[in-house]
């Protein structure tokens, strides 16, 4: 099966017949097998499925911190595959934005300065309305000046979620954000991605095995051994919950 | 426990490698000094025993005046010709005995017109005393025959470049004679000389009267035994004959001891390597610290996952030590086999250095075999005592914590170097001001030692303000403010780690500071002091300062514009029983009117035959005054008594005593060393000065100079010991370097991650580079900036200390302070070259999948 989108709306990243294989020979391990996907300019996208499914390398892949064994990847009219250090290394700096599980941030920096980072790096200025705005939605205001170690967790990913959107890059790519945190501030970091995609226009791609935190968004991507095998439009979190129990039956019953 | 060490050890050998590459580097040091001195040692004996190799017995007289091997070359006593009859005569047990000139100071002038100068080895000036089994002639050539016929050695030819059939310049105690050379001799086995030594041979007249001064006298006899004699029994029979004022010793006794002396001078040199040996050990001692405190901090969890599983404290000091065990006994095999390299190739670059000396086998001495292990495993277990300490605290439930270091505040450490820092103060005071009596050199470098460490301990908190402010010197670029927040983040490390470089570029600060204020000294004083327009002199090279013909004083003083000329000798004496230097000047007037002589007591304008001056220091510690006798043994000659008619104010362009022109004739050099001419009022120094140059033609040796040319070749003299030590303490701040490299591979390493976040939000690789290279610069010039005020600290101290000396200025390099302030610079880059390297490698992925 494959996930794509009409041609109406424009792709921010496109994975087509992305294959990822580690290893070789007894070893080998089919991590994607023949993924293609597209991921809408404007919304949030979740790609749901059991540990071990291929989530992470297929974000790893879209994002260009990996390379496919075969297939392409493109973000927005960049083609991934092929690109050089160089070339990557751009990409990451002025498209792309990363939100990782955990450690996101300079233990040397300030809030501020992490959230700035990607910024000082590529030697460009934030718009400062934009600063504004991004820095009262994730309600940081007063603990710029702190280092990460004196923020909770959830105030350390919701930083992190300002640096990856102050830069306001294509598409911006989250490996389980709110894995690390309790409910409370896990709902709070999800609250404002989605807010980000809903307000500000911002795309998003989301890996996450919690039914819940996928219920935010728009659509969600079911992966299962490193394939695409379901797909659900405005999801709920007993939708979601529903399709995983789906995809987990059959396997029960070829037993 | 042993094999969760041995597996973690493993684990991380690369990181070790740098820390014990530290510990091989000193170990090397200490084992190839030993070996070093331990070949040449042997070499020397197998010289001197194959010199010996056809002599029995060997009859001296004994030395007027006992010489070190550093102070020059002893003067033997001649003995007289009379010896050789009645030895053969009056002893049966002798079968045939010979009469030997064999003296120093044979100077021989080579193709070019300068003089061959020898690093060490003497300019032996001989009597041919035909060939034997160990001296033979090359092809062609022949023993000299008349007066003016010289025979030298193969190296000596090879050296001077002359051929059989020149006429040949050669000085001696008499100034420059011509000679034929006839023939060119060499040793058995086609070795061009004996261990470097230059040769000329004379007909036995002439080396007579050149080499000893005095017809119908030589330096030695040596008797050969007659069949069935053993050399033992030869050397009783003819020390009965001669009697007591005779050393009587068969051949090996006298290689033995010929060979003991140049070892003393041996074992001096092993000392002055271990003394740089222990500098390196001193700054990779810190480095093995650094290295276990940062492994210990990384795997914080891992210890104390081990803690809660049941590992008692103990068991994690001693897995720690274990490691340290480990490594000190890699490192000190390692080390050990470099430093038998390192000292074969010392050796052997000795060897042609001192002219070709014949190497004895490459041996290891038990001493550097020793001295490895002792010092290897010493060092890394002290090194890690510490960290281990350390270790052995660290709570279990550091293994459910996310914080792995956290930030221990700096109080118990700055207290502790407070305290460490004030001994050392009161150490070098103690030292240096001259308390500590017998113990003064030991105090001094107690007093250092403890400085060093003090000040290391004191660095954590100076390093906080002075690391950021070298730091905002490089914040212009995002990877330059990222490297300098990396540089301040842990100031236990940072400080270490520039402690390593501050010891030695500290060493080199204070040697410069103190050689230079030495310099600066005796300049200002000499330019302050000498009245003489232009010297004579030369550069001396080996242990024999450069002489000139004494005639050359009287007819410089009859160069129209020539108002006083001066020749300075100079020997080493025995006065009233103790030894000391004693000058003699050919116009003793120049004491005053050159020198700036104050008479004390008495008349120093002027000295009679049988009168002496002391300096007013002299005269203090040996309680003479005016009107006293005083007995004088020279080199040569007997002892004579001299009355003492004046003392001066002692200064440091004066020598402690002063004697008629008429005693140099008995000194070891009784050849002008020195010549000072003092112009008339209007005469032009460019009028005179090629005039005494024309003079000084047969003297090779010397030249004549202006004043201030004069002052600074002096003064140059102290460049070379400077460079020295320079060079050796190179290695120390090598081992620094590897230090840096080590701390900023580990931190790297430490931080992965977070580099991997770097450049997963866009930091390029050239970026990376430079966030590294930075820390690795501010780093550097932090500890090269503790240096050089460290040491400007000590050379300050010191140079007070020598006050009394005559280092009456402190002069500090600020050129050689910059010079080391940019080296480190220099420093910084290349040791972030590798770790740079390696993070700008670092797998994004890996690294943010990192556990
Ligand atoms: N570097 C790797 N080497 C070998 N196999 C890997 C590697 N990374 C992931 N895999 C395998 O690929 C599959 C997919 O992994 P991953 O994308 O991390 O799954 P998810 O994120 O859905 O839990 C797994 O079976 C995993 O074991
Ligand atoms: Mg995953």
């Amino acid at each position: 099966m494959t996930a794509t989108v009409g041609p109406q709306v424009q792709a921010a990243a496109r994975a087509s017949d992305v294959w990822k294989v580690y290893g070789s020979g007894e070893a080998q391990v089919v991590a994607l097998g023949g993924v293609t996907a597209e991921f809408e300019r404007g919304r949030f996208t979740a790609i749901m499925g059991p540990s071990g499914s291929g989530k992470s390398t297929l974000m790893h892949c879209l994002a260009g911190l990996d390379s496919v064994t075969r297939g392409t990847v493109s973000i927005g009219d960049t083609m991934v595959t092929g690109l050089g250090d160089a070339g990557l290394t751009r990409l990451r700096r002025d498209k792309v934005g990363f939100i990782f599980q955990q450690f996101n941030l300079l233990p040397t920096l300030t809030a501020q300065e992490n959230i700035l980072l990607p910024m000082s790096i590529a030697g460009r200025k934030p718009d400062p309305a934009w600063y504004d705005t991004v820095i009262d939605t994730v309600g940081l205001r007063d603990r710029l000046r702190h280092r990460p170690a004196q923020l909770s967790g959830g105030q350390q990913q919701r930083v992190a979620c300002a640096r990856a959107l102050v830069a306001r890059p294509d598409v911006i790519f989250a490996d389980e954000p709110t894995g690390n945190l309790d409910s409370r501030s896990g709902a709070e970091v999800l609250n404002f991605l989605r807010n980000s995609v809903r307000e500000h226009g911002q795309t998003i791609v989301m890996v996450t095995h919690d039914p819940t935190a996928a219920a935010y968004a728009d659509r969600v991507i079911f992966l299962a051994d490193g394939q695409i095998v379901s797909e659900l439009v405005e999801p709920t979190a007993d939708t979601v919950l529903d399709t995983m129990k789906k995809l987990d039956a059959p396997a029960e019953v070829a037993h | 426990m042993f094999r969760a060490t041995w597996k973690s050890l493993l684990a991380r050998k690369v990181r070790l490698l740098l820390s014990g590459l530290a510990v091989v580097l000193g170990v090397m040091f200490v084992s190839g000094a030993f070996v070093l001195t331990d070949t040449l040692g042997r070499s020397f004996d197998a010289v001197f025993a194959d010199g010996f190799s056809d002599i029995d017995v060997t009859v001296t007289a004994k030395p007027k005046v006992a010489v070190s091997e550093h102070e020059g070359e002893q003067v033997a006593t001649p003995v007289p010709a009379s010896l050789v009859e009645q030895v053969k005569q009056k002893v049966p047990a002798a079968a045939d005995a010979k009469g030997v000139v064999n003296a120093d100071g044979a100077r021989l002038i080579g193709s070019n017109g300068k003089v061959v100068t020898s690093f060490g080895p003497p300019q032996l000036g001989e009597n041919w005393l035909g060939e034997s089994d160990l001296v033979q002639l090359r092809e062609g050539t022949r023993a000299p025959r008349a007066d003016d016929e010289i025979v030298v050695n193969a190296a000596l030819a090879e050296a001077a470049k002359v051929k059989v059939g020149d006429r040949v310049g050669v000085l001696t105690l008499e100034p420059k004679k011509e000679f034929t050379l006839v023939g060119i001799f060499g040793y058995s086995g086609g070795r061009d000389s004996m261990g470097g030594v230059n040769e000329v041979a004379f007909t036995t007249p002439v080396a007579q009267r050149l080499m000893l001064g005095k017809p119908d006298t030589f330096s030695s006899i040596t008797v050969t035994a007659a069949d069935g004699v053993s050399p033992e029994k030869l050397r009783d029979d003819v020390a009965r004959e001669l009697g007591g004022s005779y050393e009587v010793k068969t051949g090996k006794q006298a290689a033995a001891d010929q060979a003991a002396s140049l070892k003393e001078g041996l074992s001096f040199f092993n000392k002055v390597l271990l003394g740089f040996a222990a500098v390196a050990l001193l700054v990779g001692t810190f480095l093995i610290l650094n290295t276990f405190s940062i492994i210990v901090a990384q795997r914080t969890r891992e210890l104390a996952l081990m803690r809660a599983i049941g590992a008692s404290g103990r068991q994690i000091i001693g897995s720690v030590v274990l490691e340290a065990v480990v490594i000190g006994l890699i490192a000190s095999v390692l080390g050990l086999a470099a430093g038998i390299g390192v000292g074969a190739l010392l050796a052997y670059l000795f060897g042609k250095l001192a002219g070709g000396l014949t190497l004895a086998g490459l041996g290891v001495p038990p001493a550097a075999v020793i001295g490895a292990f002792a010092v290897g495993l010493v060092i890394t277990v002290v090194a890690a005592l510490l960290p281990a300490l350390r270790a052995s605290r660290i709570p279990p439930i550091a293994a459910m914590q996310d914080v792995a270091t956290p930030d221990r505040p700096l109080t118990r450490v700055t207290v502790s170097g407070a305290i460490v820092t004030a001994i050392g103060a009161v150490l070098l005071f103690l030292g240096l001001d001259g308390h500590a009596g017998d113990n003064t050199l030991a105090t001094i470098l107690g007093g250092v030692l403890f400085a060093f460490i003090g000040v290391a301990l004191l660095t954590p908190l100076i390093s906080r303000p002075v690391v950021s402010l070298l730091g905002a010197l490089f914040a212009w670029s995002v990877p330059g403010k990222l490297g300098r927040l990396n540089s301040g983040r842990n100031p236990r490390r940072t400080a270490i780690t520039a402690a390593a470089l501050m010891v030695g570029i500290a060493l080199v600060t204070g040697v410069t500071v103190i050689l230079d204020s030495a310099k600066g000294s005796i300049s200002a004083l000499a330019e302050d002091t000498i009245k003489a327009e232009l010297v004579i002199a030369g550069a001396q090279s080996g242990p024999r300062p450069p002489s000139f013909d004494p005639t050359v004083l009287e007819k410089a003083a009859a160069i129209p514009g020539v108002q006083l000329v001066d020749g300075e000798y100079g020997d080493m004496a025995t006065v009233n029983g103790t030894r000391t230097w004693v000058a003699a000047s050919s116009n003793v007037a120049a004491l005053e009117r050159i020198f700036g002589g104050k008479a004390t007591a008495g008349d120093i304008s002027r000295l009679g035959p049988d009168q002496m001056l002391f300096s007013s220091d002299a005269a203090k510690s040996r309680k003479v005054s005016v009107g006293d006798r005083v007995t004088v043994q020279l080199s040569r000659g007997e002892a004579r008594t001299y009355t003492v008619s004046g003392i001066y104010q002692s200064s440091q362009l004066t020598n402690p005593v002063v004697l008629p022109p008429q005693a140099a004739r008995d000194f070891a050099i009784p050849q002008p060393i020195q010549g000072f001419v003092q112009l008339a009022p209007g005469a032009r120094v460019a009028d005179v000065q090629p005039q005494v140059e024309t003079l000084l033609a047969d003297s090779p040796e010397v030249s004549v100079a202006d004043r201030d040319a004069f002052i600074k070749q002096q003064t140059s003299q102290l460049d070379t010991p400077l460079r020295m030590i320079q060079i050796l303490l190179a290695l120390a701040i090598v081992i620094a370097v590897l230090g840096i490299i080590n701390t900023l591979a580990l931190s790297v390493l430490e931080r992965t991650r977070e580099l991997g976040l770097l450049r997963a939000i866009g930091l390029r690789r050239a970026q990376t580079m430079r966030m590294i290279t930075v820390e690795a610069v501010v780093i550097s010039i932090f500890g090269a900036l503790l240096g050089v005020v460290v040491g400007t600290g000590l050379g300050a101290a010191v140079v007070q200390a020598l006050k009394d000396e005559g280092i009456t200025d402190l002069v500090l390099p600020w050129g050689q302070m910059g010079v080391f302030l940019g080296l480190a610079a220099i420093i910084g880059v290349v040791a972030a070259v590798l770790p740079a390297v390696r993070a700008a490698r670092i797998n994004v992925l890996g690294a943010i999948a990192h556990d």
